[in-house]
């Protein structure tokens, strides 16, 4: 029932002014997207208008948070049955327009995972505040070196999954910030991430979900959390570590 | 000034301390989200109990020059407060949570059951009601 179509999985959390235009345009861009729309207990009509444009959507009973939500969307696409699925976010800020290139490295069967980055060479000029470039300046040099592979941008949610990027997520993803930690994460698991150029736009309504008081808070959690996942141990699928 | 030995001894307490909350993160026991303040208030007494020139200006401030190791257990008494009282406002927040999901599970299953009674009339299981907590209705208010 699914066999070639894709899942775009977009988490949402009172997104009522964007999630129309956002499903609209994934619809839009290649007739063999699904879209999922993961509503993460809002009080606005993000919901129903998501529904009203042809997305399916999942309500979280609560506020869960974004790791959480975005995961929900994973299980969502394992239990499907899907191959591919893609994620973007509900604000608008990423171009479906470029689900294209995401899905490249995936159809050629060159990555598991394929993260679009904003400061990979080719990308648009997009310049974060000071505050915000510092964090992800920070997050890119010690993934990289916890990696020992070069990763720009560890905070984009915008990404292009496999089945094995998709059941590896569906399975384990962290909560706050979870992108810089999952990164780690599909390193250990010995799975290929690839990093796309891509151009992404300002945030079109609603209001990013890190203020700059909680933003130590949450540099310090994550680096927290990306050193002691260094330190786990991580079941490798047989055929990998059979082949390693 | 701090006798050595109190010194010593509050310091290794301390290093024991951020130790175990390493593990216990590294073994998927505690989130890093709760074990934060527990690391900080390991750090910080670390740091009280290696730097003892600095405990001894802090009890002169505080009036405790005669015995500066009182702030070792006034600053660990502090972080107990504020690790218990952010523990209770996680505990109200899951408690929240905890009724939203149990409300939820109830419509859906008789909405479920609703759903099957159209199609074969009478209810599908009888289920045992899982009172592990004695319904509050019973309860005396105390």
């Amino acid at each position: 029932m699914t066999a070639g179509r894709i899942v775009a999985i977009v988490p949402a959390y009172n997104e009522a002014g964007a999630i129309g235009g956002v499903v609209d345009a994934i619809r839009a861009a290649n007739a063999l997207f699904d879209v999922v729309v993961v509503d993460d207990g809002s009080y606005d009509e993000t919901g129903v208008i998501a529904r009203s444009r042809g997305a399916a959507v999942v309500t979280l009973p609560y506020n869960i948070g974004i790791g959480g939500t975005v995961q929900t969307g994973f299980k969502y696409a394992l239990e499907r049955g899907y191959e591919t699925a893609v994620r973007l976010d509900g604000d608008g800020q990423h171009d479906p327009g470029e689900l294209q290139k995401l899905l490249g490295p995936i159809e050629r069967g060159e990555a598991d995972i394929v993260t679009g980055s904003r400061f990979v060479e080719g990308s648009g000029d997009y310049r974060p505040p000071l505050a915000r470039r510092i964090g992800i300046i920070w997050f890119a040099r010690i993934v990289s070196l916890l990696t020992r592979q070069r990763v720009t941008d560890t905070t984009s949610g915008f990404q292009a999954l496999n089945r094995k990027g998709i059941a590896l997520f569906a399975g384990d993803y962290p909560s706050d910030y979870p992108e810089v930690e999952a990164t780690v994460l599909v390193f250990k698991h010995r799975l290929r991430l690839v990093e796309v150029p891509v151009t992404m736009r300002e945030r079109e309504t609603g209001q990013s979900s890190i203020t700059f008081v909680r933003s130590i808070y949450y540099v310090a959690k994550v680096t927290l959390a990306l050193f002691m996942a260094m330190l786990r141990k991580y079941a490798i699928p047989q055929e990998e570590a059979a082949g390693s | 000034m701090t006798p050595v030995r109190v010194s010593v001894a509050a310091a290794i307490a301390s290093l024991l301390l951020i130790l175990i909350v390493l593990e216990l993160i590294r073994g998927r026991r505690l989130k890093e989200r709760y074990a934060l303040l527990w690391l900080v208030t390991g750090i910080v007494l670390l740091v009280l109990s290696a730097w003892r020139e600095g405990l001894t200006t802090i009890a002169g401030w505080l009036g405790v020059a005669t015995y500066p190791p009182a702030i070792l257990f006034a600053v660990a008494t502090l972080f107990i407060i504020i690790v218990l009282l952010h523990y209770s406002t996680v505990l109200s927040q899951l408690d929240d949570q905890n009724t939203l999901i149990a409300q939820r599970l109830a419509l859906l299953e008789a909405e479920v059951a609703r759903q099957h009674g159209e199609r074969d009339a009478g209810p599908t299981v009888a289920r045992e009601p899982e009172h592990s907590v004695r319904p509050e209705s019973l309860s005396p208010e105390p």
